[in-house]
């Protein structure tokens, strides 16, 4: 029964599209079967493989580097309350700043290809990954702080103790989220500055012979993955060792 | 008879959670439901409010049978139950929409008076303290004059003085208004300081027990031998020696 | 003491903007690079530049329009899935495949349904903030505390008068902050949304610039500008948060 209901949802949607498609003709979106038979064509070239590998390495590299930064650098701004006050406002001049528009910058300083890509995949994770362990450190206990504290922790032992396993549940789910974002960023990354990749993939198919059917092959691919890489975090959220910082839904 | 409880039993599932409850609550009475946690005795009262339909078992009020919540029949929970959007004003008056300006403009006065808040008619509930969020609440259910009033463990929320204090409100309350009330408690002196008559729920499956007349005159003495007596005849029943 | 803390508030990221400023300005003169601009240059360009009023009114404009849309479809439709369950279920799937796809990626889609116009950008960015405004609302939705429902029925509340006196308050909060998120999101698109054939905007003025002609003081400017009324504007909508109806939620 829990399946019905979802299942009936998706195929009344893709009903709803293929009628929709029918009853235009003429038009260039594709149908559902054009589109399905699309990602076929590309598993037969062998792009497949290679578009959807080179999205995936460039959201990793790119989304690692933020989290290597953002983890210690919001642990430091959150027990270091000046340090707060004076990055805060700097990082909330810088958020609303999407990172597409770090891409001439991108491009002037790396060239089109991977890494100015890799950067802006960086940049568009590092803030939210920041914010979030700032937020996470804010919200532990006091109590466990103290307790860390009363039984004579030095500073380093208390990160390690008690901040850092305190801020995992957090964490995980700040992680998850930026990982979306991420997902999202690469895709319009690869649409101007690289050539291979899913975005690529959506404005070449359109650029070199309106092939629409490509296009939708790309955005299920594009969604599918993402569907995919957030159900990947979600079970890292299982983990007896943080279901700890979840209340149970 | 105002309240007749016939042969109610409750399952979730395969878990039985009462059993062939029989009470019968007599107009103006107030009766305390008394038990250990997880006795099902917050769910008996939600079948007698008309919140949840019994597995078997039928509930009436004045020979009518309870179907659903009703105006006549208020449910106060713990002071988490005040609208924390509403002024203490707007609170008491929520259910008042029958009512004209000018009565409800009397009734709410009178039970921001009865409750003592008066000078917090504008007040939102986050700066009132606990005790006093649940004498909104009551006062809240009294505004629109309701027959019989479930309470569910009220005080439980508030410290150990408060609750005295909130336990002398209430039978205070109760006498001005001569209410019915079906109080659930888990706190073996409270149901003796407040009530006429005690049900003694067992453990689950909650069944029946046994019912304790109190037969002391309010204002009780604390110190009092009956007192003493009768609330050491209930930790008897339940079973624990009165020694810690 | 908390005045001290304010002034430190103040101070402090003074101090640090003052030293990232001149630590670009050095940079920029010891490389003797040609085309990164120094902050003076920014914003000498900045001020000469003829058309600033009319592309932030533009890019004003469509994130108004796109985020308005989004809104008036999203919080009716988000309290509908809140509301029945069963409907939640059943468009969650879809819900959830749509929500990775980058808004840019429905660029070709929306110049064959919209053409080259104002409204492809306006579709986009509502496309960015439909899916928070929603998902914020059911979740407002969901949780209500039943205690506050029951009440609502005891006192002989009809549903409509349920739904108007306590779901709507209850909820108001919650879907205030979503509000204010899908707002930054749709911010956030309004730069990707105006790289399509428009050409006017504050994303517009990022692209072209360097097209145009390597004008990076321009485009650091309008990245500045960018975040800068961003700010303003999530302040702006932080303040509605001090209303009366909604307040209770967010000063305990």
């Amino acid at each position: 029964m829990r399946i019905v209901l979802p299942l009936s949802g998706v195929v009344a949607a893709v009903l709803a599209w293929h009628l929709a498609v029918a009853a235009a003709p003429g038009t260039l979106i594709p149908t559902p079967w054009q589109s399905l038979a699309a990602i076929g064509e590309l598993a037969q070239k062998g792009l497949l493989v290679r578009y959807v590998v080179a999205s995936l390495f460039r959201v990793t590299w790119g989304y690692l580097a933020a989290l290597l930064l953002a983890v210690p650098l919001g642990m430091l701004l959150g027990l270091w309350r000046r340090g707060e006050y004076a990055m805060n406002p700097l990082m909330q001049i810088l958020r609303p700043i999407s990172p597409l528009a770090w891409i001439p910058i991108a491009i002037l300083w790396f060239g089109v290809g991977d890494i100015a890509a890799m950067f802006l995949i960086f940049l568009a994770s590092l803030l939210p990954l920041t914010m979030t362990t700032i937020h996470a450190v804010h919200n532990i206990e006091t109590v466990h702080l103290s307790a860390g504290r009363n039984f004579g922790l030095t500073s380093r032992e208390l990160v390690r103790s008690v901040v850092l396993p305190a801020i995992l549940p957090q964490l995980i789910v700040g992680m998850r989220i930026t990982l979306g974002i991420a997902w999202l960023v690469v895709v319009a990354a690869e649409m101007i500055a690289v050539n291979s990749g899913l975005g690529f993939l959506i404005v070449d198919a359109r650029n070199a012979g309106n092939r629409y059917d490509l296009v939708v092959a790309g955005m299920i691919l594009i969604g599918v993955i993402g569907v995919g890489l957030d159900a990947l975090m979600r079970k890292l959220e299982q983990l007896p060792f943080l279901r700890w910082g979840y209340v149970s839904e | 008879m105002k309240v007749e409880i016939r042969n109610i039993g409750m399952a979730f599932g395969s878990v039985r959670v009462l059993e062939n409850i029989e009470l019968g609550v007599n107009a103006g009475e107030f009766v305390c439901l008394l038990g250990p946690s997880g006795c099902g005795k917050s769910t008996l009262l939600n079948i007698v409010g008309g919140f949840i339909p019994p597995t078997e078992g039928t509930v009436t009020i004045d020979g009518e049978p309870v179907t659903g919540p009703d105006p006549r029949r208020i449910f106060v929970f713990q002071e988490r139950g005040v609208f924390p959007w509403l002024t203490v004003e707007q609170n008491i008056g929520f259910g008042l929409f029958k009512q004209s300006d000018a009565e409800k403009r009397e009734r709410i006065a009178h039970y921001v008076q009865l409750v003592g808040l008066r000078g917090f008619e504008k007040s939102y509930p986050r700066e009132l303290s606990g005790g006093m969020k649940q004498r909104l609440e009551v006062a809240r259910a009294l505004a629109v004059n309701p027959d019989v009033l479930y309470l569910d463990e009220p005080f439980g929320a508030l410290d150990s003085i408060t609750r005295l204090q909130m336990r002398r409100e209430l039978l205070r309350i109760w006498h001005a208004e001569r209410k019915t009330i079906l109080f659930v408690t888990h706190d073996i002196e409270e149901s003796v300081q407040l009530a006429d008559r005690v049900v003694v729920l067992s453990a689950r499956p909650g069944r029946v027990q046994s019912i304790v007349n109190i037969d002391i005159p309010h204002p009780r003495d604390l110190s009092d031998p009956r007192y003493i007596a009768l609330r050491d005849e209930i930790f008897g029943e339940i079973g624990l020696a009165h020694q810690v | 003491m908390s005045e001290h803390r304010n002034v430190e508030r103040v101070v402090l990221p003074l101090v640090v903007g003052g030293l990232l400023l001149f630590l670009w300005h050095v940079a920029v003169k010891v490389s003797g690079t040609t085309i990164f601009p120094s902050p003076l240059a920014v914003t000498k360009g900045i001020r000469q530049l003829p058309h600033l009023g009319a592309y932030v009114a533009d890019s004003l404009l469509r994130v108004g329009f796109g985020y308005g849309l989004a809104v008036l479809l999203g919080v009716p439709a988000g309290l509908a899935l809140g509301w029945w369950s069963a409907l939640a279920r059943a468009a969650n799937p879809l819900m959830q495949m749509l929500r990775p796809i980058s808004p840019l990626a429905w660029m070709p889609l929306a110049v064959i349904w919209f053409g080259v116009s104002n409204v492809a950008p306006i579709f986009l960015i509502f496309l960015a903030s439909f899916f928070p405004v929603v998902l914020a609302t059911m979740n407002g939705v969901r949780n209500v505390p039943p205690m506050y429902m029951q009440a609502g029925r005891n006192f002989g509340l009809s549903t409509a008068a349920l739904i108007r006196r306590v779901i709507f308050p209850a909820v108001l909060p919650r879907v205030l902050v979503g509000l204010r998120i899908a707002f930054g999101v749709a911010w956030l698109v309004l730069v990707a949304a105006e790289m399509i054939a428009v050409d006017s905007g504050l994303g517009y003025m990022i692209i072209d610039a360097r097209n145009a002609g390597k004008r990076y003081d321009l485009v650091i400017g309008g990245m500045l500008i960018i975040g800068v009324i961003g700010l303003l504007l999530d302040t702006m909508i932080r303040l509605l948060e001090r209303l009366k109806f909604v307040r209770w939620a967010f000063h305990e």
